[in-house]
């Protein structure tokens, strides 16, 4: 719909140079029919190339390698899967992983949904050099981002471990979180608050039982973005973790001795976890808009009932 | 916490007294690597472009139904950890692995042909971990396309390339600017798929900041040589974001 005001000047670009007289309209069968499955044919394959490191990482997973490569092809099992936990600094790196992204996860969804709502709903002196803040945040190679955060902590001398990489993946979720529900923010109608208000709500009763829960999707979204980004940063985390390890700086390290198939399962597991949420997530939102769709038939129903009677 | 990490982050040097020399030396020593890794990133941009334009606009407009089950496909990739994915195509992509070995076998390659640690083995690891981030802005714009001006495109007797042309590819820009942006300015950055796929002639000014901050803990040319990476961005960023809107530039990321 923003769009409007563009559609004029585009349509007379298009009549300015008709080309009425040369070319027939393309709608003859004949040089349509193998035209039209080149594009099918083409995202498919498309699909096919993103999708192949995640099969080779999910078949390898059932390997079992005689040697330290996990590369060729043995025989299939399910000794990695019985055998997980064999590698203990593998597991406590996979550990610290998910400590990691569950605490950073928690507090970026809280400071991001106040960032966002704040951005999404006033003007305020500095709200544009904030959200080109997180723009930053959001568009700046990671590396800088890691080389700088390690410098302002060799800088003010904090120690690089836990502490440092906590910090380190707060500060880069509450952008995604903040963006996200500011754009939900943005989409939500105000009325409805100051309904609440007028009908003797105070601020945080308007908060919590309207505000909330109108912006719950995005806070949602934003979270599981942040979880996802957490546990999979690898260029940030390195800068800032000292001697600690997580999981993508175990992998990373582990290249060259090459890989247990233990990595595969996990990436594995990991992978059909978030698969699971999100599908989750998606049916919840599907059944909640269907829920809504219906609901508010009915009290249209009810309207013109009242009207007719 | 952005404020301090982002804008207080670099201090020149362990004691800060205005040694300039660092920025003079980072350009001096690595200035070609810096030249390299703009390169690399311009054809990676490029072939992204190129490779996800099509699909974003099959999607967008032939989808159907099924529109939400292609974007997840799309999104798929990031649900494995990008070192795994990176980990997974070195495998692939060795000298006889999966893809090489049977065509050598068959006598199609050399027996000593190689793509890791090549320029080109470099490129399309970036590539395809920056497709996603390029296909998304590109489909969010062609999305937002009233379909109806491609119907008056064809009822005013324009061919479908003109259509294309003259209507499509116009409306379509600001994706295209974001999804060069979203592409390019982390695949300057990145020096994970130099490390795994490339050999040291690939390297990328990520890996000498790397080193030079985790090995050599040179901090102050490090931070020299990030802050010129990070300057130069910026630079390229904010023109594009005065001129398009950060909105629009930061929603094709998000808004999957």
């Amino acid at each position: 719909m923003t769009m409007r005001p563009e559609n004029p000047a585009v349509i007379s670009v298009s009549v300015g140079e008709p080309n009425v007289g040369d070319s027939p309209p393309p709608k003859t069968p004949s040089s349509k029919r193998w035209t039209r499955f080149i594009l099918p044919t083409y995202t498919t394959l498309f699909i096919l190339y993103l999708i192949i490191p995640i099969v080779v990482m999910i078949v390898f997973a059932f390997n079992t390698p005689s040697g330290r490569y996990n590369i060729k092809w043995e025989h299939a099992s399910l000794d990695a899967w019985r055998n997980l936990f064999s590698y203990p600094d593998l597991s406590t790196s996979l550990k610290l992983s998910l400590e990691v992204a569950f605490v950073a996860t928690i507090v970026a969804t809280i400071l991001g949904t106040f960032l966002g709502l704040a951005l999404g709903r006033y003007r305020f002196r500095g709200a544009g050099a904030m959200s080109f803040v997180i723009f930053l945040a959001i568009a700046s190679p990671e590396i800088v981002l890691g080389s700088s955060m390690l410098s302002m902590f060799v800088n003010a001398r904090v120690p690089q471990g836990f502490v440092t990489i906590l910090l380190a993946h707060i500060m880069f979720c509450i952008s995604f979180v903040a963006i996200t529900v500011r754009a939900r923010v943005a989409g939500m109608d105000r009325s409805l608050e100051e309904a609440a208000g007028d009908l003797g709500a105070d601020a945080k009763t308007t908060f919590i039982k309207v505000t909330l829960p109108i912006i719950m999707p995005g806070v949602i979204a934003g979270a599981l973005l942040a979880f996802a980004l957490s546990i999979d940063d690898f260029v940030i985390t390195n800068f800032v973790a000292g001697s600690s390890t997580t999981f993508p700086l175990w992998v990373f390290g582990a290249t060259r001795q090459g890989l247990p198939p233990q990595v595969n399962v996990m990436g594995t597991l990991l992978f059909t976890f978030g698969i699971l949420i999100v599908g989750v997530q998606l049916l919840a939102s599907r059944a909640r808009a269907r829920g809504d769709d219906k609901r508010l038939a009915q009290d249209k129903a009810r309207l013109l009932a009242a009207q007719t009677s | 916490m952005f404020y301090t990490s982002l804008q207080s982050g670099f201090i020149g040097d362990f004691h800060f007294n205005w040694h300039f020399a660092n920025y003079a030396d980072a350009i001096k020593l690595h200035g070609d690597i810096y030249v390299r890794s703009l390169v690399y990133a311009g054809i990676v941009t490029a072939l992204a472009l190129v490779l996800a334009y099509p699909v974003a606009y099959w999607i967008a407009f032939y989808g159907g139904r099924r529109k939400s089950v292609f974007l997840f496909l799309l999104l798929l990739p990031f649900f494995v950890s990008f070192i795994i994915r990176t980990v997974q195509w070195q495998f692939l992509l060795a000298d006889d692995g999966l893809i090489l070995g049977p065509l050598k076998r068959i006598g199609l390659l050399p027996e000593n042909y190689q793509v890791l640690s090549s320029a080109t083995a470099v490129i399309a690891g970036i590539t395809y971990n920056f497709l996603p981030f390029t296909a998304l802005p590109l489909y969010v714009a062609l999305e937002r396309i009233d379909k109806r001006l491609v119907e008056a495109g064809k009822d005013l007797y324009a061919t479908r390339f003109t259509t294309f042309r003259k209507v499509v590819w116009p409306l379509a820009l600001p994706g295209v600017f974001a999804a060069f942006l979203l592409t390019f300015v982390p695949a300057v950055g990145d020096y994970v798929n130099a490390e795994l796929l490339g050999g040291p002639s690939n390297h990328m000014i990520g890996n000498v900041i790397q080193s030079e901050f985790l090995t050599n803990l040179n901090y102050p040319l490090a931070a020299a040589m990030s802050f010129i990476l990070m300057a130069a961005l910026l630079i390229g960023a904010t023109i594009y974001a005065r001129a398009l809107g950060t909105e629009d530039v930061t929603s094709g990321a998000v808004s999957a």
